[in-house]
């Protein structure tokens, strides 16, 4: 009985938020239509960004790490993609002067097999 | 000039301890006697990040040294023909170490100064009402 009486009103309201019992009609749509409303819980405005994004910081800056150095690879690690690869700047919020000490650490440390060129240690 | 370097080797992983050691004392031995000084600390086996010739892992080898740059240059030259090594580098650290040491003085510095205006600052408040005190006493005498 309840059943019968919510699919008439979901195909009335199909543009309203009563999407569940539409489900069992059109399993394809219920799909992509689910995680759309779940995906931007910090931005209830319409259009507008749908993510909440936090502001990215230095982690230099922030702690205070002066010395970069290629000896400290567990710091080093972290700014290094899985493929080997030095994060760029804009992911990791690195600001710039850091950046450019810890993209020569990085280096160095690949010179002396400290971190791999390329993949992942072994 | 003397300056500060770091030379960080790697040596084969199924070399002897004893051997080990006879090769950084000379390699010591060499520096000093060309008038620098030297420091080695020993990192022990490691597993290299990629295979290096047909080895896995190494011995890892760190040494602080402050000379010219030619005694470097030689010490790498030895290091170039020990069979052993398998790689070295060679940083100049003087310059990194100079910044650190001003920016350290700067923050202590900073310190400093956010600890002074306190005691400064309070013995200004009871000055005033010692003024004003010495007023009234001296108008009666």
């Amino acid at each position: 009985m309840a059943e019968e009486t919510k699919t008439p009103s979901a195909r009335v309201g199909s543009s309203g938020g009563e999407s569940r019992p539409e489900r069992s009609e059109r399993p394809e749509r219920s799909g992509p239509r689910g995680p759309r409303p779940g995906g931007g819980p910090g931005g209830p405005r319409e259009g507008g960004r749908k993510y909440f994004r936090r502001k990215k910081v230095c982690k230099f800056c922030v702690e205070k790490i002066e010395a970069v150095n290629y000896k400290d690879v567990r710091l080093l690690a972290q700014f290094v993609a899985e493929s080997g690869k030095i994060t760029p700047r804009r992911l990791t919020g690195v600001c710039t002067p850091h950046q450019r000490r810890l993209s020569r650490a990085i280096k160095q440390a690949r010179n002396i097999a400290l971190l791999p060129f390329a993949g992942r240690a072994q | 000039m003397n300056r500060n370097y770091e030379l960080m080797f790697i040596v084969r992983p199924d070399m002897v301890d004893e051997d080990l050691n006879k090769l950084i004392s000379t390699l010591e031995s060499s520096v000093t006697t060309a008038g620098g000084t030297a420091k080695s600390e020993v990192w022990g086996k490691r597993r290299l990040a990629y295979r290096v010739g047909r080895f896995n892992d190494g011995i890892f080898v760190l040494m602080m040294i402050e000379a010219t740059g030619a005694v470097v240059h030689e010490v790498e030259r030895r290091l170039r023909v020990t069979e052993p090594v398998i790689k070295f580098l060679t940083v100049r650290t003087d310059e990194e170490l100079k910044r650190l040491d001003k920016i350290k003085k700067i923050r202590d510095s900073k310190k400093k100064a956010s600890a002074t205006p306190a005691p400064v600052a309070a013995p200004v408040t009871p000055a005033a009402p010692e003024a004003g005190t010495e007023t009234p006493a001296s108008a009666p005498a």
